[in-house]
């Protein structure tokens, strides 16, 4: 339906085929794509506004005059109060990164497990598994806090890091791209003479590597956006994450303070996972293609 | 619950399966050590505190039912949490739903620029909505200055600037906007890698059986052959609508002007983690669990796949 109007773009003869529905279609798409793209057009025009034009009125959207001198009043102005800048970047990308590489390492051993040795009773775990995927992490949010608690864990990394690495997201993505791996490559290792933990390092791990670059997408923007953990493990100023320090930058919901330094500061926690996915986005799409749930 | 024991075997095992179990689960502890400790675990530690009392500094004490019973006949704000939260999944998760899959299957007919079209669609569910917040209250700001009041200022629809996240009436649909907004892309790349996986070979066999327009396509073939991932779409889906948190937080405030954005997670969060009052908030949690758990199970039913 769509391919018809592509194609009298170029061929004009083609023109009468072009539906009053389909024109709509492209309407409505490009109505959609509107409204998801707008709100980040201006995220990204605001951070390198100069002040005049982040105050004048009617408000604009796009920028004129673009500048960095928001980011170097972010960099800058907060050096000299307690908490540099820098030091939140630092908080989000240690626990962030840190989190994503256990959770690679942890997820594909278990789902190789899972799915290649079917030891007795994997059925009963990935059923459990896919349970868990139907409630969010808000439910277990006090247990956990209390472990935490216990360990004496609160206020330091591992707070962050520790409850985030075993989801039942991760394990279900991968152990369904695991399962279309196959067998003969892994038995010819194994022929070979190579042990286990070698097979699975050296022969599966570069074969899941779709997965896991998935995984590691996935894993790394919830785990940059998430503001519930270190809202609730965190209450040290250095100690905090990006979106914690952001929110504490604005001055929470009806301030308009510092407008500059909060555009600048909104990009630099929104960009890198959009960048992430940028670099990944062939790998996410040939393993989402194993992500359905059978029931 | 009986599904989960219907594949335990009592069988003795040979030792080719003993060796092929013991490695997998080797492969499997580190995982299974985190995934019992911090989610199977506390599901239950959850569900037993939320019969007690407990708050941090005393013991816990045993009250039964007394917390639900609070919650229900006596919460007024939790129930307009509970109010609250349902309508905004009700409106944010089909629409998400929906938007993902329309875009997801337009996008697969078109021929070019399907990358820029699905990255432009896909990248407000990569920001942060504690982030992207500080936008959203600009462009919602109740001055002559927000974007939205600007421009319908301009164009004359209103006369004076509204106050779009002071006042509750509009708090609500700002809320439902931004998490429409948000919740777009959630099922998007399942739908898009679904979609590009059906075979075409299926498509060409059902025009040759005379199947005219694309809808007949998608209601005959598409839908059917995507069921598992519109299941995975629709649980994802389920779970993220019920949970919305940071975005009503950071957009109206907690607590938000006459609890207009008020949600569970938020009236969670309050008695967990402001007045220390565990039990309690555990049966909210609770209450969460529930329904989202519910729900996904109806899902199962409806996206049943048949072999």
């Amino acid at each position: 339906m769509y391919s018809i109007i592509v194609q009298t773009v170029t061929g004009k003869k083609k023109w009468k085929k072009v539906k009053f529905s389909h024109a709509l279609l492209v309407a409505g798409m490009v109505t959609l794509v509107c409204f998801t793209a707008l709100p980040m057009v201006a995220m990204i025009c605001r951070a390198f506004m100069p002040l005049d034009e982040l105050y004048i009125y009617p408000p604009r959207i796009i920028v004129r005059k673009p500048t960095f001198s928001n980011f170097a009043d972010l960099l800058n102005s907060l050096n000299a109060s307690d908490v540099p800048f820098t030091r939140y970047i630092f908080n989000s990308l240690m626990t962030t990164g840190v989190t994503v590489f256990f959770s690679i390492f942890v997820s594909c051993a278990g789902a190789y497990g899972l799915a290649k040795f079917k030891p007795r009773g994997s059925a009963t775990i990935f059923a459990v598994i896919t349970a868990a995927l139907m409630f969010s992490s808000y439910v277990t949010q006090i247990p956990n806090y209390l472990i935490v608690n216990e360990l004496g864990l609160v206020n330091s990394y591992w707070a962050l890091i520790l409850p985030k690495i075993a989801v039942a997201y991760n394990f279900f993505l991968v152990k369904q791209f695991a399962e279309q791996l196959p067998d003969s490559i892994l038995e010819a290792a194994r022929i070979d003479g190579a042990k286990e933990l070698y097979t699975f390092w050296h022969v599966a791990m570069p074969l899941l590597k779709p997965a896991w670059s998935t995984l590691a997408v996935f894993s790394f923007v919830s785990n940059w956006n998430d503001y519930f953990s270190a809202l609730v493990y965190i209450n040290k100023d250095a100690m905090k994450t990006l979106p914690l320090a952001l929110q504490t930058l604005a001055g929470g919901a009806g301030v308009v303070a510092r407008s500059g330094s909060v555009g600048a500061a909104t990009l630099l926690t929104t960009l890198p996972t959009i960048i992430i996915f940028c670099i990944m986005r062939g790998k996410v799409m040939q393993t989402m293609t194993y992500s359905g749930i059978k029931s | 619950m009986k599904q989960f024991w219907k594949h335990v075997e009592k069988r003795p095992m040979s030792r080719m399966e003993r060796r092929r179990t013991i490695t997998g689960y080797l492969f499997m502890t580190p995982f299974l050590v985190l995934f019992i400790t911090f989610t199977l675990i506390p599901i239950f530690v959850a569900m037993g505190l939320s019969l007690t009392n407990y708050n941090l500094i005393q013991k816990p004490g045993f009250v039964g039912l007394t917390n639900y019973m609070n919650l229900i006949l006596e919460d007024d704000v939790f129930l307009t949490s509970l109010k609250n939260t349902l309508i905004f999944a009700v409106l944010t998760g089909p629409a998400g739903y929906i938007a993902s899959f329309a875009m997801a299957w337009l996008i697969t007919l078109m021929k070019k620029g399907r990358g820029a079209f699905a990255l432009a669609f896909y990248a407000p569910s990569l920001t942060s909505g504690v982030a992207m917040s500080t936008i959203w209250l600009i462009i919602f700001s109740g001055d002559r200055n927000g974007y939205l009041n600007s421009f319908l200022l301009r164009l004359g629809v209103i006369i004076e600037p509204i106050l779009w996240t002071k006042d509750a009436a509009y708090l609500k649909w700002v809320i439902v906007i931004i998490s429409v907004w948000m919740s777009m892309g959630t099922g998007f790349l399942v739908f898009l890698a679904g979609l590009q996986n059906i075979d075409p070979a299926l498509y060409e066999a059902a025009r040759v059986d005379g199947m005219k327009s694309r809808f007949q396509e998608l209601r005959y073939i598409t839908l059917p052959m995507m069921k598992p991932q519109l299941l995975f779409g629709a649980v994802n889906s389920v779970v993220s609508a019920f949970a919305i948190f940071d975005v009503a937080t950071s957009v109206a405030g907690m607590p938000s002007p006459n609890y207009a954005a008020h949600t569970i997670v938020a009236h969670l969060y309050d008695y967990a983690f402001i007045r220390m009052n565990m039990g309690y908030a555990s049966s909210v949690a609770m209450i969460l669990f529930i329904m989202t758990f519910v729900i996904g199970r109806i899902c199962f039913y409806i996206f049943k796949s048949e072999d």
